[in-house]
């Protein structure tokens, strides 16, 4: 077991080399640039009257949006890149490669969702007030947080990756994220939303991200915003820990299902689109 | 690798998608150490069967035994002395020869035995299927040639004790074609059961010292090239000239044939008797089999598919060094 966990380190070891040798490093890192230029000029505009700025407001949205797009359509777009070129095939040829596979994969995206993360709370900590953690116990818990985030996050992308077929699949999937992002007040605040659609959010992750990075992160006097005007912390652990189980019950089945259908034909025909239809 | 078992065995294999039957009783037994190609037309089901053998696919009935396991079913202990070389791989484009063997290798150093090194050492293996000095080289930046040449030394890693190519030379130059016949041929010192496909029947036959035609989703034919050229090339055409005049005659004795021309009277020139090729012999076989379907022997290599699901595989091959990254 030792040997697939080393192999699986090596994997993620070069997988990340690539990644930051790579000029998408810098389309990664323009994406919190351009968030950061977005929080400085927003740092004055108060949210619905409050003592709140949209800049403050719009942190910890940025943050709970970089662990969903990196980890679930990070993921899931690798995953089908990985199925039509032959990776997960080659991966099947070899005895315990899969494993190793996901072993690396878990590793490389906790960095490449982490990385963009930190830029955020950097910068913002320069550029905007009262958006860091103020405490040894306030940082702890914005690790803890993302770490239970990340880990709901990752199965999730694993499940769409292999369930959904092709870019087109792949499409949608990132237009029904967005949508959910876009009803889960992470960008404004979620009361300010009709209350069957408040409903809604709170069944699926996207919202409970937001409101765990919005507790961790806002001063105090930001709670007149949420739901209840509480921030709900446990409510918080335990909807982001049952999303965890239903993704980490969910993947191996998607992942083995998927894995069974991967063979020589089947990523001949892959090709054949590719080629044929240009995606 | 003492074991009596051979290396494989298949009993009545059937596989049918909705109401497409594409393998219908394919009956096969290949001992250790045998260099075999399955040769058949497009849409025969080569890929089909050679994807049941590696443990892709789940025949719709029948049995089949690789190394005396199931591959369906069988697990990763089996898997590490299995190898497989897939038409049209074009992963890991960005990893570099050197670390995609040495971190493919990592998987096999457990089954590494006092007699037997695993995984191959990576240095050694490089130069052994002809990529010296290309340690360094991006993946896509390989010719086609080398990419399955690289294909190729990912499956013996493991020192396989059965190797499976799956029309390893398809979309090939003539001349990346004959160095990786070359590097096939060398590799009949590794007492490794080779088991590849092809449609070129030149191919089988430089390759393999038995040749499995494949046609209608049976096997039609089995044995050496030569054995196959005595059984298949039946017919003899003889021919020449009496007083001038040509004569030509198709005949399977040749020798009752000669007898009485030459009892008869007149001078013979230019006699000449000559045995079908077998060439010519697969492609009537192929022919006659595949009933129903409109073939036209001369246009062999590129006829009309059958049906099935690997055609598309089959058919794809065509070119697959024109793939970029």
């Amino acid at each position: 077991m030792t040997t697939v966990v080393r192999a699986g380190l090596r994997r993620a070891k070069i997988e990340l080399r690539l990644q930051i040798m790579s000029p998408m490093v810098l389309v990664a890192l323009l994406g919190p640039a351009i968030m950061l230029g977005i929080l400085w000029w927003l740092r004055d505009s108060p949210v619905m009257d409050s003592a709140l700025s949209v800049g403050q407001f719009l942190v910890p949205a940025y943050l709970a949006f970089g662990i969903i797009s990196g980890g679930v359509l990070g993921v899931s777009g690798e995953i089908t890149t990985e199925r039509d070129d032959g990776t997960l095939l080659r991966a099947k040829t070899v005895p315990h490669a899969m494993t190793g596979h996901l072993i690396a994969k878990f590793f490389a995206s906790i960095v490449t969702t982490l990385l963009p993360m930190a830029v955020i709370i950097i910068g913002a900590a320069f550029l905007v007030e009262g958006v860091t953690p103020t405490t040894a116990w306030g940082w702890i818990r914005l690790l803890l947080l993302s770490i239970l985030t990340i880990a709901a996050m990752l199965p999730l992308g694993a499940v769409l990756g292999s369930v959904f077929k092709g870019p087109i699949a792949l499409l949608w999937t990132t237009m029904v994220i967005y949508g959910l992002c876009a009803v889960s007040g992470l960008f404004y605040p979620v009361t300010a939303l009709p209350g069957w659609l408040q409903a809604i959010a709170q069944i699926f992750p996207v919202y409970w991200l937001g409101l765990g990075f919005r507790s961790v992160i806002l001063p105090a006097e930001a709670v007149a915003l949420e739901i209840g005007e509480s921030w709900r912390t446990w409510e918080t652990f335990g909807m982001l820990g049952i999303w965890v189980v239903i993704g980490l019950v969910l993947a191996p089945i998607a992942l083995r299902r998927m894995s069974r259908r991967q063979s020589g034909s089947a990523l001949a025909s892959a090709r054949e689109r590719v080629l044929t239809r240009g995606y | 690798m003492t074991d009596q078992q051979p290396a494989i065995r298949t009993s009545h294999l059937q596989m049918q998608y909705g109401a497409t039957r594409v393998l219908d009783d394919v009956t096969v037994t290949i001992g250790r150490g045998e260099v075999v190609a399955l040769l058949g037309p497009n849409g025969a089901g080569k890929t089909t069967t050679i994807e049941i053998l590696e443990g892709f696919r789940v025949p719709s009935a029948g049995e089949v035994s690789v190394l005396g396991e199931t591959p369906h079913t069988a697990g990763e202990h089996w898997r590490a002395r299995v190898g497989v070389v897939l038409q049209s791989w074009r992963d890991h484009g960005k990893w570099r020869v050197g670390e995609f063997l040495d971190y493919l290798g990592m998987y096999y150093a457990d089954y590494a035995t006092p007699e037997v090194e695993r995984p191959w050492p990576t240095t050694d293996l490089i130069e052994r299927v002809g990529l010296g000095g290309k340690t360094l080289r991006r993946l896509d930046r390989l010719s086609g040639g080398e990419r399955r040449r690289l294909d190729v030394a990912v499956g013996l890693l493991g020192r396989p004790e059965v190797l499976f190519l799956d029309e390893p030379t398809a979309g090939f130059d003539p001349q990346a074609r004959r160095d990786f016949h070359e590097l096939v041929r060398s590799l009949s010192d590794l007492e490794t059961t080779i088991l590849l496909t092809t449609h070129d029947l030149t191919e089988a036959e430089l390759l393999a010292s038995r040749i499995l035609v494949l046609a209608g989703g049976t096997i039609v034919a089995d044995g050496s090239p030569d054995d196959l050229r005595d059984r298949m090339s039946a017919t003899a055409s003889v021919r020449f000239r009496r007083d001038g005049r040509l004569h030509t005659e198709s005949t399977e004795d040749p020798v009752a044939y000669l007898r009485t021309v030459l009892a008869e009277p007149g001078e013979i020139e230019d006699l000449e008797v000559r045995r079908a090729s077998l060439e010519e012999a697969y492609l009537t076989l192929v022919h006659q089999v595949e009933t129903g379907a409109e073939t036209d022997p001369a246009r062999f290599g590129i006829l009309p598919d059958g049906p099935g699901p690997d055609d598309e595989a089959d058919d794809s091959t065509e070119s697959p060094e024109r793939e970029g990254a």
